[in-house]
């Protein structure tokens, strides 16, 4: 079979554009109205909150490109945003606070770093991979902590929240709020995107059976590894993102367990649909809200529900709401 | 640089390599014979110290309360794979992933709301409290000493029960093709019991052994079993004699590279800068030696025989 073929096969649900837009649209329409609600009430906090959760959003759709689609678990996805969120910190520690060079330069490092790393841990298939993607992880924390010169273990305060080409846009809660809106809308249509695209078949097709994507013709590491830049980059994104966000840089945003809450952020939602990356991670960090204003230890809540979920609500999220209409449908 | 120095910094190593090998042996068995990625086994750990400490503070003496918390630590190490991680055998890693992270969240927060976020201590037990002198005027405690002693007795050990008993057989074989074990007859789901039990004993003893010279605090677990994790995989995951040698190495490299990483670096730069960048490589000199190692071997040093996956 050629490329073209390939590219010619059908999909394997029906396409029904207006129910699968309906989804999306309405993730998208609710984080649009979210300050409208915050003026409202006047809560301020909502817009923080939802900003949050836009930019882990778009770290989550990247990790779901590779666990969803391409089968690669990466346990060390946070190293990127925290290279992203240093470039921020570091670049803005030397005078140079402008979103036309951090930006660029936030995305480049983490791509950067994520096309070296790759290079060695796309050698390794299954467990392996998660191991040597953690190893990575770790290693980028360390460095992280041990930079004396921008705070070392404590990380560094930004000076400032970027600017764009000069002016001060990003100043205001509300602009930056819809400049993270366009940043995760934009990420979530280059996602689906790459995901329908002749590029994303192939990499669904290595995550089913690599040896028959090989044997078809297709050099899967290649595929598997631009897989792999491209969700760095997206990290590099998240973490300019949260940089300008909290202003403050720590190693904190490297660590394994902020690597695998944002493993559990994809799961959550329901893996390998970008919807539930979506939704994963506002699940989570509106987990992490309620509860942690509810009880101390939170985590000891929500440690057990990641149990629940895992042993009997496969699928996640999207998973669980689509058995219940379908029951709800049969009834 | 002294060679007394060198040979205490030599001597932690070894602590801390037969300290890795006590929590890596359990979790490659494990990993290698069920296809488990436990990531809670560091949790096991880190209950080993405080049982240890629970148990000292109700009975006041080490032995009856390393017994005791041995004890505990199995029965709770068996209650957790009768509760969720016989449930995911079957599942794939993804699964197996998230679900022991959230017992890792479960059980440090728990922790924490039993003991309190407080760092604990442990004494260190009367008959071993001294200090031998490895040369004139260099001291050196010889808890560590037991620890080492220890670790090496019960790493021969498992040796000889891996070899040369039957159930190390089937442990082997279970780690090469666990489907043809079961299909020639044996129990596998008891065989997954007595591994798993034994592994989760062998975490809570590193852990109440390491319990007086550490303070012993919610989250300790995490990090040795970051580093338990790149030693079963420099060594290739279900191999025992892979995890020893690797565990070692790893105890070795991590402790002398922390201690002399800034004279190394002085003889090639400036003192400044060494000083500057000697920590940094120091804490990811074993993870370069991974990364190194996996690209040369993508399947550690010492893959299990015949092993497919």
């Amino acid at each position: 079979m050629t490329g073209a073929a390939l590219t010619a096969a059908r999909p394997s649900r029906p396409f029904r554009p207006a129910r699968e837009a309906a989804l999306p649209a309405s993730i998208f329409l609710l984080f649009a109205l979210l300050p409208l609600l915050a003026a409202l009430t006047a809560r301020q906090y909502l817009l923080d909150i939802g900003a949050r959760m836009m930019i882990f959003a778009i770290a989550a759709l990247a990790l779901d490109l590779l666990v969803g689609y391409g089968g690669l678990i990466s346990f060390g996805h946070a190293a990127f945003i925290g290279l992203g969120a240093y470039a921020v910190g570091i670049l803005s520690a030397h005078g140079i606070g402008d979103a036309l060079i951090a930006l660029p330069v936030a995305v480049a490092v983490a791509m950067l770093f994520a096309s070296l790393t790759g290079i060695v841990c796309l050698r390794t298939r299954g467990v392996y991979f998660i191991m040597i993607t953690l190893a990575f992880g770790q290693m980028a924390y360390f460095i992280a902590s041990s930079l004396a010169p921008y705070g070392g273990d404590n990380g560094l305060t930004v000076a400032a929240r970027n600017t764009i080409a000069g002016w001060p846009l990003l100043k205001s809660d509300r602009a930056f709020y819809y400049f993270a809106f366009v940043c995760l809308l934009a990420t979530y249509l280059f996602c689906r995107a790459l995901v329908a695209s002749r590029f994303g078949r192939v990499l669904r097709g290595a995550k089913d059976n690599a040896v028959r994507m090989a044997t078809i013709g297709f050099t899967v590491r290649r595929f598997q590894h631009v897989a792999y830049v491209l969700a760095g980059g997206l990290g590099g994104l998240s973490g300019f993102l949260l940089a300008n966000s909290t202003e403050f840089v720590s190693p904190a945003y490297m660590s394994w367990q902020q690597s695998g809450e944002l493993i559990v952020m994809v799961i959550l939602g329901g893996v390998g649909t970008l919807d539930g990356a979506i939704i994963g991670s506002v699940a989570y960090l509106l987990a992490e809200e309620w509860l942690s204003g509810l009880v101390e230890n939170w985590k000891v809540i929500f440690g057990s529900a990641l149990v629940l979920v895992v042993l009997f609500a496969r699928g996640g999220l999207i998973g669980l709401a689509g058995r219940f209409a379908r029951w709800f449908s049969h009834a | 640089m002294t060679s007394t120095l060198f040979l205490v910094q030599v001597l932690n190593g070894l602590q801390l390599g037969v300290l890795l090998f006590l929590i890596a042996a359990g979790l490659t068995l494990v990993f290698g014979v069920m296809d488990f990625i436990n990531l809670a086994h560091g949790v096991q750990y880190m209950l080993g110290a405080y049982l240890a400490v629970a148990f000292y503070g109700a009975v006041g003496n080490f032995l009856i309360a390393l017994l005791l918390a041995l004890v505990a630590a199995l029965a709770f190490g068996l209650l957790l794979d009768f509760l969720v991680f016989r449930h995911l055998y079957e599942r794939d890693h993804l699964d197996q992933v998230i679900a022991t992270f959230g017992v890792i969240l479960f059980l440090n927060h728990a922790v924490r709301v039993v003991w309190g976020a407080a760092p604990l201590t442990l004494p260190v037990p009367d008959f071993f409290s001294g200090s031998v002198a490895l040369t004139d005027g260099q001291l050196y405690p010889v808890w560590r000493l037991v620890i080492i002693a220890s670790g090496l007795a019960i790493a021969a050990a498992l040796y000889a029960l891996v070899n040369f008993t039957r159930i190390g057989m089937l442990v082997r074989a279970g780690a090469t093709n666990a489907r043809m074990v079961s299909a020639l007859g044996v129990n596998i789901k008891r065989l997954f019991m007595i591994v798993f039990g034994f592994g989760t004993m062998l975490a809570g003893f590193a852990g109440i052994m390491i319990a007086p010279i550490i303070s012993v605090e919610p989250g300790m677990g995490d990090n040795i079993l970051i580093l338990a994790l790149v030693v079963i995989v420099i060594g290739g995951i279900g191999s025992i004699r892979g995890a020893f040698v690797a565990a070692l190495l790893i105890g070795l490299v991590d402790t002398l590279g922390r201690s002399f990483s800034i004279d190394i670096l002085r003889l090639m730069m400036g003192p400044s800068p060494a000083r500057m960048a000697g920590p940094a490589i120091a804490s990811m000199l074993i993870y370069v030696l991974m990364a190194i190692v996996l690209y040369l071997r993508p399947a550690g040093l010492f893959p299990a025989k015949g092993r497919l996956r």
